[in-house]
Parts: C-alpha cells; structure tokens; sequence
C-alpha cells in the first residue's frame, strides 16, 4: 500500500508553489475582481499553457504530457491555494475530460491539441434556473443539428470557445457541442459572488451543436463528468482550506489583544484546530479520490462524492473563520480574506452543492450496499 | 497513489486469514461476567503469541515475530472483521511495557515483557487522580525513600482495569519544593502488594471498568524505579505517547453503516427513515468523517511503513471518532421515537448498540485527553500556536493553590 504522492509528484507539488507564489500570487485574483472588464486574468493562462499544465493529463498522441490524473491533482491543489483565476476547471475537468470520456477520435484529434496549446477554452452549461437540473426540467433543446435554449450561469461562458451543453434531442437528453464564436449564440456576463471567476448567461438559438457520446446518455455522462471534475475541484479546495489556515495561524501569532498574541486564546486555538480537523480530513479524501480517478476504480462516484462533500465543507468552514479570526480588518475590502470567501463558494457551487452531493453519496452507499 | 497490497502484503494477509480461519474461536463471550471475559481472551492472546500474531512489530528479542508495521496492520484489519478485539491488554502492550522496555533493567524487561505478550500478566496504568487529570503533573501520591524502597501514600482514579491487573505503572511525588514537573518518579509496582486497595467505581454507563487505587504505606524497591528520581514526567511522556497513538488508532468506523442499517428498517410516518432528508444528510457527513480518518490513518501508515514518522495528522483521530460516535447515537435514538429510550439488549434495535454508545462515549471523550486537550495539543504542536498562560511553571510544588 502506498498512499500518498510519489517523490516525482512532490516533486512537481513543490516546483508548482515555488512558480505560482512567485509570479502568480493571489494578488492576480484580486487583479480580476477589481477590474470590472476581466473575468480571467488572460496572461497567466498563457503562462500555465507555456508551462504545459494544460496538457498535464491528456495524452500525449495529443500534444500532452501523458501523465496521470493524480498529477493533475497535483497542480489543482496549487492552483486552488493562489486563487488562480484562470478556466482551469472549465476547460480542462469539463471540455477536456467531457471529450475523453465520450468524444470520438476525431474529436479527440480536433479538440484535445488546442486545448494543451491554450487556444481553446472551454465551458459546461448544464444549469438554467435555481436548483439541480433534472430530465423533466431540462429545457433546451437539439433538432436537425441546431440547438436553442437558455443557460445560466455558465462558468467562463464569456470567454469559452467551446462548450459542452446538457439539452435533449426527440426528448431524450445528450450532451452536444457547440462553437461559442459561431452563429446563434448571445452572451452577457452575470454579477456573481466570485468574479474573479466570471460567468455568463448563454442565449443558444439555433446554434449549431455536435453530439458528444451516445444519444440519451447526457444525465449519465455528465454525472461521470461531474465525478471526475468533483474529485480535480477536491483539491482546488483542499490548497484553498490549507492556505486560508495558514493566513489564520499567521495572523493569530502577530495580532495582540489584551497584552497577548490572539493565537493563545483557546477560542481561537480551538477553532485553528477544527480548522485543521476538517482539512486534514478532507485532504485524506480527496486523496482517495484521486487514487480511484487515476486508477478507474469502481470505487469512483462514492469516493468522488465523498471528496466533494468533505472538501466543500472544509473550504467553507476555513474561509468563513478566517476572516472571523482577523477581525474587523478581514472584513475589509483590501484583505485577501474575502477572495477566498468569495472562491470557497464559488468552488463549492461549481460542480453542484454540497447538499444535492450528499443526497448522491448517501444513494451510492446504498447500491452499493445493496450489491 | 496505490491501495492494494504490495505482492508480500497479499501473501501476509492470505497467510492471516488461514490462520484465522483455522483458529479463530467463533465469538467471545462479550456479555458474559468479566471473569469469563477474561479467560476467554487470555487463550486468544496466548494462541496469538504462539504463532506470532502478537505485536507484530515488536522485535524478536522483546518475543515479537519481528515483522513489519504494515503486517501488524493487515493482521489487525482481519482481526477486526471477524470482531475478535478484546481490549484487556491494550493498556499494557501499548503503553505500559513500552515505557518497560524503555526504562527498566535488563532482568526486569527479560521478566515482565514475555508474560504480557502472551497474555498471563495484565498491566494497569495508575496516572490520574482526583487532583491530577488533564493536568496530570499535579499528582499528590507521594513516595518517600526509606532504606532500599520508597514508602508510597496517596490515591489513584481512574484506574482502568486494576481490578484484575497483576502490574501496574505509577507516577508518584518525591519532590514537594520542587516545581510540579520536576518532582515526579516512576515505579512499576505489583497490584498485589501489601497496602494496596482498589475499589471499583460504577460508570455511567453501568458498567465498572475502572477503579480508585489506594496507597497505604505501600513499600516499593528501588529496583522498580522507571527512569531517574525526579525525572518521572519525561518517563510518564513516553507513556502518553504510546497512549495517543493506540487510542488514536483504532477503528469503531463502522457507525453510519450500522445507522444505514438502523434507518433501512425503522419507518418515520410512513417511510423509511432512510427515506427521510434529516438523515440522509447526517449519514453523509458521517460517511465522510469516518473514511476521512480511516484514509487519514493510511497515510500515516504510508508513511510508517517507509520507515519516516508519521505527520501531526494522527493527532485528530480522538476527537473526530469519540464526538461523532456520540453523535451518531443520540441521532439513531431519535429516530426511534419514544421507544429510544428502552435500553435492553432483548429488545432494543441492533442488541442496544446505540444506547451503549450513547452511554460509553461520554466517557471515551475524556479517557486518554479530553477533546479540549487534545485541540490544545493540535494548536500548539501542529499549527504552533502559544502554550497556555502557566501560572503553575516556575512554583514549588508545595505552594500552588488547589481546588476541587
Ligand atoms: C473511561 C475512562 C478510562 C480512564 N482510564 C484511565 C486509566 O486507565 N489510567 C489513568 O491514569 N487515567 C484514566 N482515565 C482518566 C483520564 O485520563 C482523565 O479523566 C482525563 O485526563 C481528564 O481528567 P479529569 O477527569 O481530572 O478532568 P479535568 O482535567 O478536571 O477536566 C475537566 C474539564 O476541564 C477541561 N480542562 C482541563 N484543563 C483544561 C485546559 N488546560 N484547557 C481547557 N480545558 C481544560 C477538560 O477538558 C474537561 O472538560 C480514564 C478516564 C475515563 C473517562
């Protein structure tokens, strides 16, 4: 049994911080949030393409790197930890994973080298109102190849070129493909808790859309889709929880109140303590997510959702502390506190709520113990 | 990231379960009077020594077979699924003769460390008082030098066990102008010995599990001192060492399965309680909870079985089991309505497990360092976080002021 990253995976873990720290700080999503015009921060994007990420887990026939997905996991966590506000998960744990799971060769051959050469971002449009949406709410609709609905939000919609759309077609549900520089399609960028991450509200009229995998399987190949990116989000998460502790820790050692460093008290000892619990908790899942993600083991969509339930309870418990922890100054614009308020949320809400998660788990545990 | 056992890890566990299969007794007699309890687990223990299933990772010199960290684990796994545990030596393997083998001489070592592997002798740890618990450095017991022995007076609580253990491990006072840390010595002493009374204590579970231990005139040689005079609370670390890592370790994960099951056949109105959204939610969260410490523990293991220490992460496993276990019993007595509060095995759903649960892990967020100690050790150790105002640091022993 090994269960834990390889030394090469440490290895790339710590030359990923190094990087990001350095010339991608958190600073950059505050870059985004202030200026109203962005919704990513386009130049970073070049840089993580120039550093081959984009390509980490696609094959190389492709113009990957053929590593695993667990090295994926890798440069997640990293990412998650410095607020990167990039379409990372849009274009590589939706579009790309979307398109290995279910893509045709040739769409493997089209998609995949654009992706890793960073001139393709993508989107997953599967929402179009409060709530999970479910094949008796599903609205947009395909026919003779042309697509028409209205989603919202969808995560990068404003600058995806590509996205991979939950509609049905003869009433059966799909996944389809369509060009968002192509005719049919009106965006307008939504306000939302995190813009350092944008999204958008996509009008589709008569767009022309392409299947992705078999018709009538869209439910089931975006739930396989939403396990994958649920457990690659798990550590997004998990670099998020960890910083926020140690923004946390490090606060409490400088900031005094009646004559001592606020870390002594044991209120705040005991919440930094919790604080740990959760994250540790929550990495020791996302972890065994990732073994089963890597591995496809059979494990996945109980392991996948049990990283997702863990890490977004962690991310939301850190974040909001941390600022609690601050004081009056982490309730303040110019602290860092709230980006990463502002991201826990958006990254708990990305890939579907906790609660519609734990309502999932609770129904594997009980097919599985029923097998 | 790899879960499967390595190609000797398979071959181990295929040799455990033969073995197992072979000689495992069917159940143990776990609601029979102690006494057979008792008997029943000392054979087990004997059978598991004879062929090398006790401590595992303990060297052929103290009478282990020797084997890897990771043997012990797959032997405890499969251990633990055929529900073969007993409890009555854990105090003593883990952390009594540990502190043994780490502080007493060579004939003493040579004499106690066979029987305890194989189950005859049973050890008892006499650390807490009813002055010194959490702040177990307060201990009053005092032990006063006369010719070769020391003359010890005073009393312990808490006792697990004592009322059948044959050895025991004491931290007494010698030094009373000494601050409180630095006046404290060690003994290994016999529970027989002339002086000593223990008196069971009723739990509020109902049950006597543990004990008050008094010491009148009890005459200790010298020879059973652990570690220096004086020296008794770096000796007492050892111990509590060992206590955090065994505690922390164990496994009682399977608590939202069994309330799975619970909720699968109890209706609330007319549905499964299974059925019902206020459950399902909390069966996540617990779902979650437990395998993150189980997944947690492997990664500690990973690390041990490198052979590298493994990280603060080991540290959290207490507090997150004993809560959560309450929690999960109060919430499966709730479902039952009305009827939660019949507590009889006859005829309580799953033979009373949740009401015993409900009763026993009061107990377990105490034992071994409360929850508040435990997040103290957390924060300062972990995240290094300042130690607690001390008061007590730099004050003879004699002058600190005493409560309750
Ligand atoms: C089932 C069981 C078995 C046991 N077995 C043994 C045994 O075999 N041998 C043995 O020696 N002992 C044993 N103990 C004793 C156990 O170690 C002590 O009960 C425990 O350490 C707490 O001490 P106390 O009971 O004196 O509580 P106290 O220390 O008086 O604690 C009372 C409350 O104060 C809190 N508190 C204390 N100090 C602090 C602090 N610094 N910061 C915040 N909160 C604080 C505690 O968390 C607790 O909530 C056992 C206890 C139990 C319940």
């Amino acid at each position: 049994m090994n269960f834990d990253f390889s030394d090469e995976q440490k290895f790339l873990r710590s030359e990923a911080r190094k990087f990001l720290e350095s010339a991608w700080p958190a600073a950059r999503a505050r870059g985004v949030v202030d200026d109203a015009a962005q919704s990513h921060d386009a130049d970073m994007w070049r840089a993580l393409a120039e550093q081959g990420w984009l390509g980490i887990a696609i094959p190389e026939p492709f113009g990957g790197l053929g590593l695993s997905r667990i090295d994926l996991c890798v440069i997640a966590e990293e990412l998650g930890r410095v607020l990167a506000p990039v379409p990372f998960a849009s274009t590589l744990y939706f579009l790309a994973e979307a398109v290995m799971l279910a893509g045709t060769a040739d769409q493997q051959a089209d998609i995949l080298p654009r992706i890793v050469a960073g001139e393709l971002i993508g989107a997953f449009a599967s929402s179009e109102g409060p709530g999970v949406p479910t094949p008796a709410t599903l609205r947009t609709t395909v026919s003779g190849g042309k697509l028409t609905g209205v989603k919202l939000p969808v995560t990068d919609g404003g600058i995806a070129d590509l996205c991979v759309v939950l509609a049905s077609e003869d009433g059966k549900p799909g996944l389809f493909l369509v060009d968002l520089n192509g005719p049919g399609v009106s965006r307008e960028t939504l306000k939302t808790l995190d813009p350092s991450r944008g999204a958008a509200r996509i009008a589709f009229t008569d767009a022309p859309a392409t299947p992705l995998g078999a018709p009538g399987a869209g439910f089931d190949l975006a739930e396989q889709l939403l396990d994958r990116a649920a457990v690659l989000l798990a550590f997004e998460q998990v670099g998020l929880s960890d910083r926020c502790l140690e923004m946390a820790r490090d606060f409490a050692l400088e900031r005094y109140a009646f004559g001592r460093v606020i870390g002594s008290y044991q209120a705040i000892k005991h919440k930094l303590a919790d604080m740990y619990i959760n994250n540790t908790l929550a990495r020791s899942n996302a972890y065994y997510g990732a073994w089963a993600l890597g591995t496809g083991a059979a494990e996945l969509p109980v392991a996948a959702a049990a990283a997702r339930v863990s890490a977004c309870h962690a991310a939301a418990y850190a974040a909001r502390e941390n600022i609690q922890t601050h004081g009056g100054i982490g309730y303040t614009w110019e602290s860092d506190c709230h980006l990463y308020y502002r991201r826990a949320r958006q990254l708990g809400l990305v890939a579907g709520a906790s609660i519609a998660w734990k309502e999932r788990l609770v129904g594997r545990l009980e097919q599985r113990n029923a097998a | 990231m790899d879960f499967s056992d390595t190609s000797e890890e398979a071959a181990y566990r295929a040799q455990v379960c033969a073995w197992l299969d072979a000689n495992a007794p069917d159940r143990l007699p776990r609601t029979a009077p102690t006494s057979e309890q008792l008997r029943a687990a000392k054979d087990w223990q004997a059978k598991k020594a004879a062929a090398g299933y006790a401590q595992i990772s303990w060297a052929k010199e103290w009478g282990g077979p020797g084997g890897t960290t990771m043997q012990n684990v797959i032997y405890n796994q499969e251990e633990g699924r055929r529900g073969l545990a007993t409890g009555f030596f854990g105090i003593g393997l883990g952390m009594c003769i540990p502190t043994v083998i780490a502080f007493a001489d060579e004939v003493t070592k040579k004499r106690f460390v066979g029987p305890a592997l194989r189950g005859e002798e049973i050890w008892c740890q006499l650390f807490s008082e009813p002055a010194a618990g959490s702040d177990l450095a307060a201990v009053r017991t005092s032990a006063v030098p006369d010719g070769d022995d020391w003359v010890v007076n005073g009393q312990k609580i808490w006792t697990s066990g004592a009322h059948y253990s044959d050895y025991g491990i004491v931290v007494t006072r010698t030094n009373r102008d000494a601050p409180k840390h630095k006046g404290l010595t060690m003994f290994w002493v016999d529970m027989t010995s002339p002086g000593i009374e223990v008196r069971p204590i009723n739990q509020m579970s109902g049950e006597s599990g543990f004990n008050e231990v008094f010491f009148t005139d009890v005459r200790i040689p010298d020879g059973q001192r652990l570690g220096a005079v004086d020296n008794g609370w770096k000796v007492s670390l050892v111990t509590l060492m060992n206590e955090r890592l065994s505690i922390g370790g164990g496994g009682g994960g399977a608590d939202y399965a069994r309330f799975m099951e619970l909720a699968r056949g109890q209706t609330v109105g007319d549905e499964p309680a299974l059925a019902h959204s206020a459950f399902r939610e909390k069966i996540a969260d617990w779902y979650v909870r437990t395998e993150g410490m189980k997944h947690t523990r492997m990664r500690s293991l990973t690390a041990l079985s490198r052979g590298e220490t493994p990280g603060p992460e080991s540290s959290i496993g207490k507090v997150v089991a004993a809560l959560q276990a309450l929690n999960v019993a109060e919430c499966a007595i709730d479902m039952l309505d009305a009827y939660g509060i019949i507590d009889d095995p006859e005829i309580s759903p799953m033979r009373g497990a949740f009401q015993s649960l409900f009763l026993g892990m009061p107990g377990l967020r105490i034992a071994g360092g409360t929850d508040e100690i435990l997040r103290n050790i957390i924060a300062e150790r972990v995240l290094g976080l300042p130690g607690e105002i001390r008061v007590d640091k730099d004050v003879a022993f004699k002058d600190l002021p005493a409560g309750r």
